[in-house]
């Protein structure tokens, strides 16, 4: 059997917060997931199986907390999937409910990714204790810091990047009513004077810690052909991991991401995504992953992607707008995050992003990656049905 | 592929049938020998055996394979991100195409199954690994359940358990005499699987003298503590053919869950069970034995009421999971020990079964079978 194309017709979201304190974790689910279900027009009834995606389950304090959730993700006697593979979770999870659709499983499909993060505390849930791990680093900044600073020292990047990445997807998020932080006073100066948490990277070029989840209701041909509004078509997806650590790593722009990127774009026919991609929403958890990413994408050559950023590129208004929804440093529920980025994308094709739509957005990428960047997982969509 | 027929006493599938467009078979597989504490090794150290073993069986190096996935479990492990490490075990270099499930291994072989109906894949290597023995895994298991209303009060997964034997007794299903039968049998079973934790048991009368561990579970009941390991190379095609002269093709394999809250289940039935592997086929045509994630002995009654299981078909010949339970592994190992017995020979037509949650609350059902299998035709 060959692939089938699959469709997103459905996108839910709740507000990201910090603390979602009026509901349980169950509520908090299944408000994106009803909200995803509103957007495509479908009921429970129609849906053929789920699958739930989170990141570590420490972080709410609930081993294989999917269990719990059958009943209020409408699972109750169909399949369902619980996927977990770091921080790109949110997009693998998409991924592999996509895969059911495209293998001819199932016609419908509903994908919920969350993260509750106000259970815990994510930073120490990020720092492995001993004996796993020596102490040597505190919370996700700890471990990706001296790679931002490699990035730097190899490309010559002038300190302001970081700050002017942190200052435009915070602005976006103004545009974007779902996202954490709205920060309607922020300046380009109170970003730059902000406290340094992890050296280059300050507090404001650091995401936030969230409450939140994000569902998706995928479907194939003839559930796209009833959808009420337009859908949008998976041109492309893949999943590439490599170790946490090894001789010759990369951390600077590793392997798996050029090798996922390349396969995406394969797929999807795109031979040159600087040009051919109208929108990114890229898995940015600190600022100077931004132009990393660019690179390590393809949207510039090595040594240049701080160019793109300096010049205006990835803004909304630039010719590749980066992270219009405000990005990760504007909301983080972790296990939520890539599936967000998707999401983002999906919603950019079908021209539903409200005021942070890029006008005419016809093919957009949604990339996510986790652990110490070695796990990624992207797709491309667009508004046109594959050709096959 | 045809669909399979339905019998009408049978319900009927929720959506199309579990059987994919493509054969794919199970090609090899490989366990640890499970044991009660590993304390000398590593999750990585435990994995790596056993993705040697199927690779070397089938002449496979890591970097030809399609796809790769896991099924492991942080809680277990005490740490967040734990397959992280175990993925070095894989030889992940150049970067691989790959995913994990929080879940029992047998959801990563599926999640692997899907992957290869798609086409994007011709092999996938499945693995899946348990480490039980660092922490209390009877208390463990408590942090599975509704964070707000039952895991509060610490019911553990023998009460539990408990609570379902208790219920099948008052319905008069089966009694304790027959508990420790299938003990027995089981752990006698096992003395011919050189990777069974517990080979051999005292006979039943002896069995029915000794004290209740939460009545009216006896040890005997309960599944050993085990610490193990599992892999799986799946196939599709000529490709498995090429692999393995007697492959294990997947006839059909579904998966389903039901409500979490024991309260609102009949603990005596296993609906979700019975929907699985009417997709999956089961009951198109007879078996030759089966491999049942049991790791309760009243839970083995369950299953076979669900699955229309008589005493003619065999019942985990491999000692099943009161023999060596590797949490996150054990169903996967199911599905292993089925292929396993089509690939020697001994058998053409197998059902495994996998469990996850409390009281058999999510089951997935594979068929297998064997070119003489009663899809044969087809191979």
């Amino acid at each position: 059997m060959s692939k089938q194309p699959v469709a997103v017709v459905g996108v839910g979201q709740t507000k990201h917060v910090a603390a979602r304190q009026d509901v349980s974790i169950a509520g908090l689910v299944r408000e994106a997931a009803v909200r995803a279900l509103a957007d495509a027009e479908l009921g429970w009834a129609d849906i053929d199986a789920v699958v739930v995606g989170k990141a570590p389950d420490f972080f709410e304090g609930v081993m294989m907390p999917e269990l719990y959730l059958a009943e209020a993700l409408g699972a109750v006697g169909k399949p369902m999937l619980r996927v977990h593979t770091a921080g790109s979770v949110g997009g693998s999870t998409a991924l592999v409910a996509a895969n059911l659709v495209a293998a001819g499983v199932h016609g419908t499909v509903l994908t919920v990714a969350f993260e509750k993060q106000s259970e815990s505390n994510a930073m120490w849930g990020l720092s492995l204790p001993v004996p796993f791990q020596q102490p040597l680093t505190a919370g996700a900044g700890g471990f990706f810091a001296p790679h931002v600073r490699a990035y730097m020292r190899r490309t010559g990047a002038p300190d302001a990047v970081g700050s002017m990445v942190a200052f435009k997807d915070r602005r976006n998020a103004l545009k974007n009513p779902y996202a954490h932080l709205h920060e309607h006073d922020l300046t380009l100066e109170r970003v730059q004077s902000s406290p340094m948490l992890w050296d280059p990277i300050r507090y404001s070029e650091t995401c936030p810690s969230s409450d939140g989840a994000c569902a998706l209701v995928l479907t194939g041909e003839r559930g796209a052909a009833r959808t009420p509004r337009p859908p949008a078509w998976v041109h492309g997806g893949a999943m590439r991991s490599e170790p946490t650590i090894f001789a010759g790593k990369d951390y600077v722009s590793p392997q798996a991401g050029r090798d996922c990127a390349a396969d995406v774009y394969r797929q999807a026919g795109v031979t040159d995504p600087r040009r051919q991609l109208d929108a990114v929403e890229m898995y940015v958890p600190f600022s100077w992953y931004e132009p990393m990413w660019l690179e390590n994408l393809g949207f510039a050559d090595q040594g240049e992607g701080w160019k793109l950023v300096e010049a205006g590129v990835t803004e909304m208004d630039g010719d590749l707008p980066v992270n219009p929804s405000g990005g990760v440093l504007s909301s983080n529920p972790i296990g939520a995050s890539g599936m967000i980025r998707f999401a983002e994308a999906a919603l950019q094709v079908r021209g539903l992003a409200g005021e942070h739509q890029i006008d005419g957005a016809r093919r957009a990428l949604g990339h996510a990656y986790g652990g110490g960047a070695q796990f990624f997982s992207m797709w491309l969509v667009g508004s046109d049905r594959p050709d096959r | 592929m045809s669909s399979p027929a339905q019998p009408a006493t049978h319900p009927a599938a929720h959506s199309a049938a579990r059987t994919g467009g493509r054969d794919v078979a199970v090609v090899a597989f490989a366990q640890s020998s499970h044991t009660r504490r590993t304390d000398q090794l590593s999750e990585v150290e435990l994995v790596m055996p056993v993705l040697h073993d199927v690779l070397k069986q089938t002449g496979l190096t890591a970097n030809r394979i399609g796809f790769t996935c896991s099924g492991s479990s942080d809680y277990l492990a005490g740490r967040a991100f734990s397959f992280t490490m175990a993925l070095d075990g894989v030889g992940a270099w150049p970067p691989i195409s790959e995913s994990h499930v929080e879940m029992d291994g047998a959801w990563a072989l599926y999640e692997a199954w899907v992957k290869l109906q798609t086409g994007e894949a011709d092999t996938a290597l499945v693995y899946s690994y348990g480490k039980s023995s660092p922490g209390s895994v009877r208390d463990v298991l408590t942090r599975q359940l509704d964070p707000y209303t039952l895991a509060p009060l610490w019911p553990d997964s023998i009460a539990l358990a408990a609570l379902q034997a208790q219920a099948l007794i008052d319905a008069g299903l089966t009694d304790e005499r027959g508990l420790a039968r299938t003990a027995v049998r089981s752990r006698r079973a096992a003395t011919g699987n050189p990777h069974a934790q517990l080979r051999g048991s005292a006979d039943v009368d002896e069995l029915l003298r000794r004290p209740y561990e939460v009545e009216p579970l006896r040890r005997h009941d309960c599944p050993p503590i085990s610490d193990g390991a599992a892999a799986v190379i799946l196939a599709a095609g000529d490709t498995a053919r090429a692999l393995n002269a007697n492959p294990a093709w997947i006839r059909g394999i579904d998966h389903r869950i039901e409500a979490h809250q024991p309260g609102v289940r009949d603990l005596t039935e296993s609906p979700s069970t019975r929907l699985a592997a009417s997709a999956a086929g089961a009951f198109d045509a007879p078996l030759d034995a089966a491999e049942l994630h049991a790791p309760f002995t009243a839970q083995e009654i369950v299953l076979r009421r669900a699955l229309d299981l008589d005493d003619r078909v065999p019942v985990n010949r491999s000692g099943g999971p009161l023999a060596a339970n590797p949490v996150m592994a054990a169903g996967l190992i199911r599905i292993g020990e089925a292929a396993a017995l089509i690939h020697r020979g001994e058998a053409d037509r197998v059902l495994a079964h996998a469990t996850s949650g409390p009281c058999l609350q999510q089951n997935l059902v594979a068929v297998l079978e064997s070119a003489r299998g009663t899809g044969g035709g087809t191979r």
